[in-house]
């Protein structure tokens, strides 16, 4: 991928990775993997199970270092700074970037609790600011409406799309400008799914998007670029609309007509 | 045909298996208590023992085995959840942590007078604390570390991954994450364990005999460098070396009744807790 030109001249890359080569343990999962993720936009990553499209996602918020025995080659740059040099500051990285996952996790507690857990580990301890912060990140993830009068009550209680979009909320309320999701809506029924897909529309101008999904049409419907993957390699990356209408490789169409994966 | 009949076999076996360990506790506790009983008195807790333990109370030996518990708690608990939090969050899972697992759970099944004469050992003579509070609660506690390391690290890893993943990637460090989202859901598993193990110290006879207990001394202990009377070895001294066992039979009865009801309450205030979290922290 050394061609740039799918992007509009004025782009503003990033996310910028060069070369990058990754290992779990001996065994590499992904190959020299060079790309420019343009900001404020929604990048979506595709292809079968295993290709290594997760592990790209999880590279941008060095959310791979909890797994031992990983490695790591070639450089990533978020906002111009490398971030797997050494004295690179994780904590700071992932209040900049956050990360909603397949499976909703919100924590068992209030959902309020759940919400501010973010802005308190990083200092804020102002009930106020607490408050304000809760409620606009709600307001954000369209969760607001439906449990403003429940705050205080467990978020296990929530159906499986209000924790995701709490899980949302709670990735919004750290003030991040970068927001990774890994399958967001992968367990979730058609409607919540639609509603997580709304929902990503209205972040996209505020957030730079990367997520990573099965659902080719989903891919279509949300995003404005589109990569795909295939066994650890970066096959194509394009427009979305280029990918979906004329791909350039023939891995890509075989996989976007659904001939294998 | 056949095999729905040995279904019905299996089961009726099972049960009655179960039935059989239930009868013999209840067995034992009936017989206790039946015993028991009509010794316990308020003076028989709260006196000093007289004519070697013939007569009087076993205050001494309650607070004995009182402090000693304290002093276990106090060394074994922060000890074993801390040796839990870094065996399961922070060690590599490589060959040098599997053989420490398997060194603690090795030493789980180790006798109790191994633990008491290695008490005797290090505590007693090598670092001089003499026969002491401070020797057998470290003995005790030892003794009980494995237990507690083993089911902590269970509860722990019974966290599901998803709540530290969640934690990480808002920025948390990872003792913050432990901290915040591991141990508290976790506590209940914790203390489940860990009374377990401090039940099991509480009625443990052989570490303490070497390392603490007193054979007859009515007074109550100043220090943790004072030796003390503890209720499992007074019992065993009533039953076996005193002089006229047949007519302090009653006293064993009692004596044994408030160690089992000591216990009890330990494991009631666990029980306490252990709703206490788990309403706190629903998953």
């Amino acid at each position: 991928m050394v061609e740039t030109s799918i992007f509009p001249a004025d782009t503003d890359h990033v996310i910028t990775t060069r070369q990058v080569n990754f290992f779990y343990g001996e065994t590499q999962a992904l190959f020299d993997i060079s790309m420019d993720i343009p900001g404020r936009r929604v990048t979506a990553f595709i292809g079968p199970s295993g290709c290594g499209k997760s592990t790209f996602l999880r590279i941008f918020n060095r959310m791979n270092d909890t797994i031992t025995g990983t490695r790591l080659e070639g450089e990533v740059h978020i906002n111009g700074e490398n971030i797997y040099e050494n004295g690179s500051n994780v904590v700071r990285l992932r209040r900049k970037v956050g990360m909603v996952f397949q499976k909703s996790n919100p924590f068992p507690k209030s959902i309020f609790d759940n919400v501010a857990y973010g802005p308190r580990i990083h200092g804020t301890k102002d009930r106020q600011e607490l408050v304000e912060i809760v409620e606009k990140s709600l307001i954000r993830s369209a969760l607001w409406d439906e449990v403003k009068d429940r705050l205080e009550t467990n978020a296990i209680g929530l159906s499986g799309g209000q924790q995701q979009r709490l899980c949302i909320a709670r990735a919004l309320a750290v003030g991040p400008d970068i927001l990774l999701m890994d399958e967001p809506a992968s367990a979730l029924d058609p409607k919540s799914t639609i509603r997580i897909e709304d929902l990503i529309g209205e972040l996209r101008n505020d957030y730079t998007i990367v997520i990573v999904t099965h659902n080719m049409q989903q891919a279509a419907r949300i995003s404005d670029y589109t990569a795909f993957f295939y066994e650890g390699r970066l096959v194509e990356f394009n427009a979305t609309k280029k990918i979906f209408t004329k791909p350039r490789e023939k891995q890509t169409e075989d996989y976007i007509t659904g001939r294998f994966g | 045909m056949r095999r729905q009949r040995s279904e019905q076999i299996i089961y009726f076996l099972i049960r009655m298996v179960m039935y059989s360990i239930v009868l013999v506790i209840g067995y034992i506790l009936f017989d206790i208590i039946r015993n028991g009983l009509p010794a316990l008195s308020w003076e028989f807790v709260s006196e000093y023992p007289r004519k070697s333990g013939a007569e009087g109370g076993i205050l001494p030996a309650i607070v004995g085995t009182l402090s000693l518990l304290v002093g276990t708690i106090i060394v074994a608990l922060p000890l074993g959840i801390c040796s839990a939090i870094y065996l399961s969050e922070y060690a590599e899972q490589n060959r040098f942590t599997a053989m420490i697992r398997l060194a603690i759970i090795t030493l789980a099944g180790v006798p109790s007078i191994v633990y008491g004469l290695f008490g005797l050992g290090l505590f007693v003579l090598f670092l001089n604390f003499g026969t002491s509070i401070l020797a057998g609660s470290l003995t005790l506690a030892c003794m009980i570390l494995p237990t507690i390391i083993v089911s902590s690290e269970e509860a722990l890893r019974a966290v599901p991954r998803g709540y530290r993943d969640a934690s990480l990637a808002l920025g948390a460090t990872r003792w913050e994450t432990i901290r915040t989202n591991v141990l508290p859901y976790s506590l209940s598993g914790i203390i489940t364990g860990s009374i377990l193990g401090i039940g099991r110290a509480a009625g443990e006879t052989a570490p303490i005999l070497l390392t603490v207990a007193a054979f007859y001394l009515p007074r109550l202990p100043n220090s943790i460098f004072d030796q003390v009377m503890a209720l499992p070895y007074h019992l065993y001294i009533l039953a076996t070396q005193h002089p006229e066992a047949d007519k302090v039979l009653p006293l064993q009865y009692a004596t044994a009744l408030v160690l089992l009801l000591l216990v009890l309450g330990l494991s009631l205030g666990a029980i306490i807790i252990r709703i206490h979290f788990r309403k706190k922290y629903r998953w």
